[in-house]
């Protein structure tokens, strides 16, 4: 096969054939000597990628063979990648190898790194075994770099998605924490909300305050949000929207700790809040739930004797 | 097929299954309309617990039921909407405005014998 090869590049003079097939035939070839080029100096090549990559302090957060390890696998993984031409290995062990480094703090720019370190070291060594043929050089060149530069990308991107994906996961985390529906008394339920509503979290919010609604068939529900720094009109929308679906399951709200700002922001943005029912602070707000409940709450020494021993 | 009116006291009860044909809402606006008087009864509950998507011309045949229902002298409840119609039906801006609404049928009957102990 070799031999094919060479016959077909040797005659300078005559242009090789430009089609398609033909030419990816002839990368196809090329890749599968650079493979073997590669498995010939397996051990040379890993050596001298991980003594660059400790060199340019890259992936400091691993000992020396932890790097070593990684880089190994990486290296028959890149192999492999170039020997097949599919990526899906490639893909999951690139995903796999994030999962494992990003918690203990490497970043994207190490990841990006190691592989283009490992591109240059591939590619010099390309560059010392073909230095006689310049012709055979850029073939080689032709068909490893698309490979190359695939890699690369494929790595990288994985990379970034996973940590993508563990950072919507903790921003999910966040905002389930952030949102608890509380119930105070029987049929009374409280949503203290903190921090910033965005329309995400606002719909987060009303679904979980109506799933607690049903759960615990609650008749009032406060909201108080003094927590809230700011609010604009699409957040007042929002909560507007969250008391009339509450109000369309039966419940009742009652909101509370409006900071003069906003109140201020909303009588300037002119939304509608006269249905709705406010209260000065969270206190007010449960006594004023607790009388809709028919609730009345007695300091204990006022309570007459005969009807403290009273039962119910 | 036409949506049984049940009498429980002075209060009818009609329950709408799952799909609801618009034909069949607008008959029974009519026959619930009719019925509240003939049956001198003062209250009427709709149970939409098995409805999981509320078109606008479901809701607002709904709202004007209950007008026309007060028209005519008696209170309407709308009971048993679920979380997701509900979150839903805000997002289109179908409010029910001056419509009674209530978790369930049970909570429907404690409203209305509420309303109708101070109406008394």
């Amino acid at each position: 096969m070799l031999q094919t090869e060479k016959n077909r590049l040797n005659p300078p003079e005559k242009p090789p054939p430009a089609t398609s097939v033909q030419s990816l035939e002839r990368t196809s070839v090329l890749l599968r000597e650079l493979v073997s080029h590669l498995r010939q100096n397996r051990t040379e090549l890993r050596e001298e990628w991980a003594r660059r990559i400790t060199q340019a302090k890259l992936l400091t957060a691993m000992s020396n063979e932890e790097v070593f390890a990684e880089a190994t696998s990486v290296y028959d993984n890149y192999v492999e990648a170039l020997e097949t031409g599919t990526f899906e290995a490639l893909q999951a062990y690139a995903r796999n190898l994030s999962e494992r480094i990003i918690p203990r703090g490497v970043e994207t720019h190490e990841v990006v790194g190691i592989v283009l370190l490992l591109r240059d070291v591939l590619a010099r060594s390309l560059f010392a075994k073909y230095q006689a043929d310049f012709t055979k050089l850029d073939r080689i060149l032709d068909a490893y770099e698309p490979a190359a530069n695939r890699i690369a990308n494929t790595v990288a991107v994985g990379f970034v998605q996973e940590r993508e994906r563990v950072i919507r996961q903790q921003q999910e985390a966040i905002r389930e924490l952030s949102t608890p529906v509380l119930q105070v008394r029987e049929r009374l339920l409280i949503l203290p909300i903190i921090g910033v509503i965005d329309p995400q979290r606002a719909r987060q919010l009303t679904e979980q305050l109506l799933r607690g609604i049903r759960s615990n068939r609650a008749k009032v529900v406060v909201i108080d949000i003094t927590g809230v720094a700011a609010m604009d009109a699409t957040v007042a929308n929002h909560l507007v929207q969250t008391v009339e679906a509450s109000r369309l399951l039966g419940a009742t709200v009652i909101v509370t700790g409006l900071s003069p700002e906003i109140a201020q922001t909303i009588v300037n943005i002119g939304v509608d809040l006269g249905k709705m029912n406010t209260v000065g602070d969270l206190q007010g707000g449960i006594e004023q739930a607790e009388r809709l409940l028919g609730y009345k709450v007695v300091p204990f020494t006022e309570v007459p004797r005969t009807e403290a021993q009273q039962p119910g | 097929m036409e949506i049984p009116i049940l009498k429980q006291g002075n209060v009818l009860i009609a329950t709408l299954q799952a799909a609801v044909p618009d034909v069949d809402l607008l008959s029974l606006r009519t026959a619930l309309v009719r019925e509240v008087v003939r049956s001198r009864s003062r209250g009427v509950i709709v149970d939409v617990t098995a409805i999981d998507v509320m078109d606008s011309f479901a809701s607002h045949i709904l709202q004007d039921l209950a007008h026309m229902i007060r028209l005519r002298g008696a209170e309407t409840v709308i009971v048993g909407i679920q979380p997701e119609v509900a979150f839903a039906m805000v997002q289109l801006g179908l409010r029910l405005e001056n419509v009674a609404t209530a978790l369930d049928l049970e909570e429907g009957m404690s409203y209305l014998n509420r309303k109708f102990r101070t109406l008394a």
